[in-house]
């Protein structure tokens, strides 16, 4: 009996073993090198910080469109006056979604519509839109003079441009497949903007809690629900068990 | 005990015997629940039947409060998640529960036939209740493969692209049949309307028969156990087995103590981790159906990728690659004929020689092996690791028939130990 467990068990074990180390090891073959985010989503005041940078820079041409700004007040503890008066474009209403100011023929100055964010650090992650915030360099040959390390050939310009300054790109010589390439490895600072490299760490991470925020409001209230679920599953645990164990008092 | 009692032609007051002078339920009651035997030594692999069934349960209530905002459209049909997220009250959870019931619900069915495996519950007189499992397994395949379609996030848009082009490959029907599948030339508004009568109506209806003729049968036969002898062979003077306990109230405390547990996971979850690291809710499904943007890398969900794997693993051979889909529908196929294929004179690995216990776990690593290769890139090493655990897979089937009858065996007891 007991050797027959140990096999099972044993078999379950490498099977479990084999399913987790190649999957351990895809994250990190997957992840493209994306810098450490480093967000919180119960950080309040980063959050209004957050909020309040992708006011001013980015709704103008992002929307976030399920998002309302009465939920984004709410959420972050913005009173309405403050959210109407200061993070709304005039024509909205508070029940309004967060909506961009482009025109809907906007694909025709960017090559494409600016992508509604709602979404954006769910289906890319955190990490990616950190480190896209981070990733603009100089680049003659784009049109608006950048590119981008984490999204190549962005169509977006650097509006952040004012408070980051500017970065050149890092090339490498590598030989791939036999042939000599020139590959990106990654930016340096080229010239200063109005911030500090840390000033401006912190600015991108608000904006970036902020849209992690922005993809799944409930998710710090859903974390918080859960522990009460869980303790209560723990006391009906124990409480079931008790049962059982008084009516199989009598199966031998 | 209840057993003198004759309820059933109503001789008892009140409003039960108005009710069993007109309908069997105390006699439904007896016969199902309070004096159905069954054998007192389960151990954890049974949970997983009645677990299956509370599973089953969440993905019906919840589906229908979803079914509620949803919009099948393909114009509307991901607004309308987001706004379950967002603007339904306690529509998150609604949510979270049916997508990660999905997930739930293959690893429950998964272990449940693993404990088939295990104890020879599909063996004589057992083979139609394997039969209706089967079948119910093949059509939560379809369940789960519609739902997917339904939040049409670009994952749901190319997974469906993938899978149904694969009817394609069948001879002369193929192009034809694929159209009439997606009513469509592409995957389109047509085919996510179809898929959402066929998972909310017609699907959920044919499993809930399946399971009550599924139950049916159990009860009709009585549930082995894990040393594989029936406990209808020794009774007592009172005419109920001897190793048998009635399922009320001894087996409902005991499976409550059961399901109390797997709820703690997965309410771990739904509330901690709802998209479990993209294994049961994908990144790229975040992003609205796109057909001009094919995600990266476009892999199935992880309960489908044993079977993708095998899919992947079969090589193109005289122009079509049929030969992988065939494979794919053998590979669950193979799994009907279990009961014909196993030789073996005990049913429960107890009491087996080490030849099949070393079967069973080269086939239990190869399918999760099967599931790893499918969610990787078809490059590097898993080609050829995809194709070994194909061989294997079916190997552990098709030539169970010889290893089965010359494995040696241990005298089988009496009586459950």
């Amino acid at each position: 009996m007991r050797a027959r467990m140990k096999l099972l068990a044993g078999c379950l074990a490498a099977g479990l073993a084999a399913s987790l180390l190649p999957a351990g090891a895809a994250f990190a073959e997957d992840g493209e090198n994306y810098l450490h985010a480093g967000t919180n989503i119960r950080d309040a005041e980063s959050l209004q910080r957050g909020a309040r940078a992708f006011m001013n820079y980015c709704s103008g041409c992002h929307s976030l469109k399920y998002l309302r700004y009465n939920r984004m007040g709410e959420d972050l503890g913005i009173p309405a006056a403050e959210v109407a008066a200061s993070l709304m474009f005039v024509s909205d209403k508070p029940f309004d979604d967060i909506n961009s100011a482009m025109p809907t023929d906007s694909d025709k100055w960017f090559g494409k519509r600016p992508p509604d964010l709602s979404l954006i650090a769910r289906a890319k992650g955190v990490d990616y839109v950190f480190s896209f915030l981070k990733g603009f360099y100089v680049d003659k040959s784009r049109p608006w003079g950048v590119n981008n390390d984490v999204l190549p050939n962005a169509s977006m310009p650097f509006v952040l441009q004012s408070l980051q300054g500017l970065q050149k790109p890092i090339y490498k010589n590598e030989t791939v497949d036999g042939e000599a390439k020139v590959v990106l490895t990654g930016v340096e600072p080229l010239s200063p903007g109005s911030m500090t490299p840390a000033e401006y760490d912190q600015f991108v991470r608000d904006i970036t809690n902020f849209l992690d925020y922005a993809a799944e409001p409930i998710k710090a209230k859903r974390q918080f629900v859960g522990i009460f679920v869980t303790l209560f599953l723990l006391v009906f645990l124990g409480l079931a068990y008790l049962l059982k164990k008084e009516y199989w008092k009598d199966v031998h | 005990m209840a057993a003198t009692e004759n309820t059933s032609t109503g001789n008892a007051g009140g409003l039960l015997g108005w009710i069993d002078a007109r309908f069997p339920l105390s006699k439904l009651w007896r016969e199902q629940v309070s004096e159905y035997y069954a054998p007192k030594n389960f151990n954890f692999w049974y949970y997983f039947g009645v677990l299956s069934l509370v599973v089953l349960v969440n993905q019906l209530v919840t589906g229908i409060y979803l079914t509620m905002s949803y919009k099948p459209s393909a114009a509307e049909a991901f607004a309308s998640v987001e706004y379950i997220m967002r603007d339904v009250d306690w529509g998150w959870l609604i949510r979270y529960m049916h997508s990660t019931g999905a997930s739930a619900f293959f690893i429950v069915v998964y272990l449940h036939m693993f404990r088939a495996l295990l104890y020879g519950s599909a063996r004589k007189p057992r083979e139609l209740l394997w039969i209706f499992g089967c079948l119910i397994f093949l059509l939560l395949m379809a369940e789960a493969f519609m739902g997917y379609v339904l939040p049409w996030g670009n994952m749901s848009f190319w997974g469906a692209q993938v899978i149904v082009s694969l009817f394609g490959s069948l001879p002369v029907i193929g192009g034809t049949l694929v159209e009439w599948i997606r009513g469509d030339y592409v995957i389109a508004d047509a085919t996510l309307n179809r898929f959402f009568a066929l998972h909310v109506a017609a699907v959920p209806i044919a499993l809930i028969f399946l399971v009550i003729a599924h139950l049916m049968a159990l009860h009709e036969v009585g549930s082995l156990n894990p040393d594989g002898i029936e406990i209808k062979e020794h009774k007592g003077a009172d005419g109920h087995p001897l190793d048998g306990i009635p399922f009320h109230p001894y087996y409902t405390v005991k499976d409550l103590v059961g399901i109390v547990v797997f709820l703690l996971l997965f309410c771990g979850v739904i509330f901690f981790a709802p998209t479990f690291g993209g294994f049961f809710l994908e990144a790229p499904n975040f992003e609205p159906a796109n057909l001009l943007q094919t995600p990266p890398h476009i892999s199935p969900v992880w309960y489908f990728t044993p079977y993708y794997a095998m899919l992947r693993a079969v090589p193109s051979f005289a122009g079509t690659q049929v030969w992988g889909v065939l494979v794919m529908g053998s590979a669950v196929g193979v799994l009907f004929f279990l009961p014909w294929l196993d030789r073996s004179p005990v049913k429960s690995i107890r009491y087996r020689g080490p030849v099949y216990k070393i079967a069973l776990a080269i086939f239990s690593i190869a399918f999760v092996i099967l599931g790893l290769c499918g969610m990787k890139p078809p490059s590097g090493i898993y080609p050829l690791l995809a194709k070994i655990c194909t061989v294997l897979y079916f190997a552990f089937f098709l030539l169970m028939p010889w290893y089965s009858r010359l494995d040696s065996v241990k005298p089988v007891p009496q009586r459950v130990t």
